[in-house]
């Protein structure tokens, strides 16, 4: 066939030669001989093109969208003839300011593409910007010729992940890390070796689309600490990879190193989950920037008040109007960007509550949006995980919308097993059904064990360390006396607030991180494990760290040499999971009696067989999972009994037989110093007593019949 | 010092030197040797960069069209990388698709 020639410059505006684009895709789109932008707006009286050289404040070209260049709503036009690698662009809206009607259109504003691929102007981490710029987060043109060698996502089955939250930066940027370059992508990929020896399979990365660090950055008067919008909860660009975390983001290769990270991860047989914030903008609330939602739209993505304001439902001063359907297809077409283009494995939203909000902040019985996100072809192979709650007050653990893919944070996992492991009473029956999947949760609406992620600690509050170091929050350094982060933390110090020099004091707390930790991977359902909490990381007691890029959020891998113990004892943890698929069934357990066994799948005991302790005064809990028939009777496994003691005193418990030819093996004992805690999978000591065992006060035995 | 390219084709092999800084603005003429040496049906194509001080995202860009336009029978080497621009290449994950040599090694491009 003849080369054909189907796109042709028609016009000529500002200098340059264009035609009428295509609606779709929205974004800037590399075609043949040029480029097609395409953006919506249903209120703008006037659209132009805005096109920059690179870096410079003033623009080379302005290109009015003419009256046939809009289609319906959609502004696009394909400009001929540029140097795709040397130009950055926005875009100029025209309208009224009124905000009691929701119009917030500025014209002396330039705004950003939310389509935006690549973000220029915060190439590099911390290094403050020019805040007198006219268009600070400037969009710039991408490339889609990254080689992914056969890439794709795992597929891994969500109830055999164990998941691995870490922030890009903390994670090497310690000089300790040792890796080439420091709080990178690049940095992690040089870590892998690390997380395989550790074993976990998914890496939930903390925001990664493009932030400001420097948004309502401040000093502390105290400390003279410049603090930071750390964490990134705050997006800038939903398209865009954080530059900043790019060690090649000068040359603006952020995409490329991204992706050479998860095509790393995935070659490592490790999954990759975004934690994405839909919830709210960095354009804040009234007095926020103008950046690009603003200006574009402001009531089509915002949620506002009759008078025009912004709720708060975020707790960051706005409010995206996700079920509006023009908004809620943007969330579409971003998660399926980074599903296609970047092969992610799942997402965890940010107070996804929001998502089931209506325009006019009321929860929704059936949101379009989660709806959607469940059936999208494209997404069907992600994993989905909301944090089901918001900072407007909704509340959604068991209950959120989740056409029987959605998982949740299971709040109610870290609360109840937070108290039964400082030895609060009654609360063994709530941990028993905590460590089957939650079934009062998730036991219902198609919906199994691996609906529940669980988690003892996660970014937001204690570290593990800290949750038994600290009775309370110690966040002076965020310079708000304090006041800020949550004091429901249900933590317990061990008798001492801090560092302690106490071998007493310091023993325990290891015997706590270790309790948590076994009980965390021998439960049902989906562990989420903190980065660093297999090193014991401290953060001083701040359970609100989101500031802080110094000491108190990096990882010190120094720990790796005087926290050998606790490493190897989390490793070996996560290796019995592994090794142990009674550990990670897809359906709740039943009860109901094996025939090849005679014993039911779960069951319950106390310091007597059989009879569990679920009075109110009960600090014991013991349990047994038969692995005669598991993962839908496909499978068979080792019997598995586990004793919690928390009580101070030691207890002896009497051991229900091991079964038909086998006997009761140990696999670990938190009361017992390292390295006798823990054994290597398959390699466990048999117990000399097959009737009873003496569990130490404040500890955990886990038990393998073989 | 000022941007230049060259290219030398000999015993099946498209030597491509480069030299000076390549941005966005001088791009275009590497791959234009690019293409040259595409049309010459050659087995191995070496980038010699000894003399090159900095490579831009659009330098790097031409590398990843050189693989597309040979095809993967065709070899590329890159020889003599300077440290900054090595990195670069490992870091934004090009080393993947083609041989990182410190020195240009007959034996093995000419074989």
């Amino acid at each position: 066939m003849d080369a054909r020639i189907d796109f042709y410059p028609t016009h000529e505006i500002a200098g340059c030669k264009v035609r009428v684009g295509r609606p779709l895709p929205f974004g800037a789109t590399l075609v043949p001989g040029g480029v097609n932008f395409s953006i919506f707006s249903r209120n703008t009286t006037a659209c132009a093109l805005v096109l920059f050289q690179k870096g410079e404040s003033e623009p080379f070209a302005e290109l009015p969208f003419p009256p046939e260049f809009r289609i319906g709503d959609v502004f696009c036009m394909i400009v001929f003839d540029l140097a795709v690698e040397e130009i950055e662009y926005g875009y100029r809206m025209e309208g009224p300011f009124d905000p009691a009607t929701g119009q917030r259109f500025d014209a002396t504003k330039v705004l950003s593409d939310p389509y935006a691929r690549i973000l220029g102007g915060r190439e590099a981490w911390g290094v403050e910007p020019d805040w007198s710029a006219p268009y600070p987060h400037r969009a710039r043109l991408a490339f889609d010729d990254f080689d992914w060698q056969g890439d794709r996502p795992l597929g891994l089955s969500f109830e055999d992940l164990v998941i691995y939250e870490l922030h890009v930066r903390s994670f090497t940027q310690h000089p300790s890390s040792g890796v080439r370059n420091r709080g990178t992508y690049a940095g992690l990929a040089e870590k892998i070796p690390y997380l395989r020896e550790l074993g976990v399979n998914c890496v939930e990365l903390m925001p990664i689309f493009e932030f400001d660090e420097f948004e309502n950055s401040r000093v502390n008067a105290e400390t003279g600490e410049r603090l930071l919008n750390y964490w990134g909860y705050s997006t800038v660009g939903f398209f865009a990879p954080k530059a900043g975390f790019a060690a090649t983001g000068r040359l603006g290769m952020q995409m490329d190193e991204l992706k050479t990270l998860v095509r790393a991860l995935h070659g490592a047989g490790i999954e990759v989950m975004l934690d994405v914030v839909f919830n709210h903008t960095a354009e804040g609330n009234e007095q926020g920037p103008y950046i690009s939602f603003r200006g574009i739209d402001n009531k089509t993505y915002y949620i506002l008040t009759p008078e025009g304001y912004y709720y708060n439902f975020s707790g960051c001063g706005n409010t995206l109007n996700c079920n509006n359907p023009v908004v809620r297809s943007f969330v579409l077409d971003c998660l399926r960007y980074w599903a296609s283009e970047y092969h992610i494995d799942g997402f965890r939203f940010d107070l996804a509550s929001i998502l089931g909000r209506d325009a006019n902040g009321a929860p929704l019985a059936n949101p379009p949006l989660l709806e959607s996100l469940a059936f999208d072809p494209i997404l069907s192979k992600c994993k989905l995980v909301a944090e089901a709650w918001d900072a407007g007050g909704l509340y959604q653990v068991g209950s959120f919308p989740a056409y029987g893919r959605w998982a949740e944070w299971n709040g109610k996992y870290r609360d109840d097993l937070r108290q039964f492991l400082k030895g609060d009473v009654g609360y063994a029956g709530a941990v028993a059904t905590r460590i089957q999947g939650s079934p009062d949760l998730y036991g219902w609406n198609n919906r199994g064990p691996a609906a529940s992620i669980n988690f003892i600690t996660c970014h937001d509050g204690f570290s593990l360390y800290d949750m038994v170091a600290y009775n309370g929050k110690h966040n002076e350094a965020n310079g708000e006396h304090n006041n800020d982060g949550g004091n429901d933390n249900h933590s317990w110090n061990c008798g001492w607030e801090g560092d302690s020099t106490d071998p007493a004091v310091n023993a325990l707390r290891q015997r706590q991180i270790k309790n948590a930790v076994a009980l965390l991977l021998l439960s049902h359902g989906v562990p989420l494990l903190l980065a660093g909490d297999e090193l014991a990381r401290s953060q001083s007691g701040n359970n609100n760290n989101y500031c802080h890029d110094t000491g108190l959020s990096w990882i010190d891998w120094g720990a790796l040499t005087a926290k050998a113990g606790m490493h190897r004892f989390v490793q070996k943890m996560i290796a019995f999971r592994h090794a142990h698929p009674v550990l990670r069934p897809r359906r709740h357990a039943t009860g109901q009696v094996s025939p090849a066994s005679g014993l039911p799948d779960l069951s319950f005991h106390g310091t007597s067989a059989w009879w569990a302790d679920f009075s109110p005064g009960s600090r014991v809990l013991a349990f047994m999972l038969d692995g005669a028939e598991v993962k839908g009777s496909h499978a068979s496994d080792n019997t598995l009994y586990v004793a919690c003691n928390m009580y101070w005193e030691p207890l002896t418990f009497e051991l229900p037989a091991a079964g038909t030819g086998t006997l009761w093996h140990v696999f670990a004992n938190t009361g017992v110093d390292s390295p006798d805690d823990i054994f290597e999978p398959g390699q466990e000591p048999a117990l000399p007593d097959q009737s009873s065992i003496l569990v130490g006060g404040r500890s955990v035995v886990v038990l393998v019949a073989c | 010092m000022a941007f230049s390219s060259q290219l030398e084709v000999a015993n099946n092999v498209a030597k491509i030197t480069l030299a000076g800084r390549l941005d966005a603005s001088t791009a275009a003429g590497f791959r234009n040797l690019v293409d040259q040496a595409a049309a010459q049906k050659v087995k191995s194509v070496a980038l010699l960069l000894d003399h090159l001080e900095y490579m831009a995202s659009a330098g790097l860009r031409v590398i990843v069209f050189a693989r597309q336009k040979m095809g993967v029978a065709v070899k590329i080497y890159v020889v003599g990388a300077q440290p900054l621009v090595k990195e670069t290449i490992e870091v934004s994950g090009f080393s993947q698709a083609v041989v990182l040599l410190p020195a240009y090694d007959a034996a093995l491009i000419e074989k």
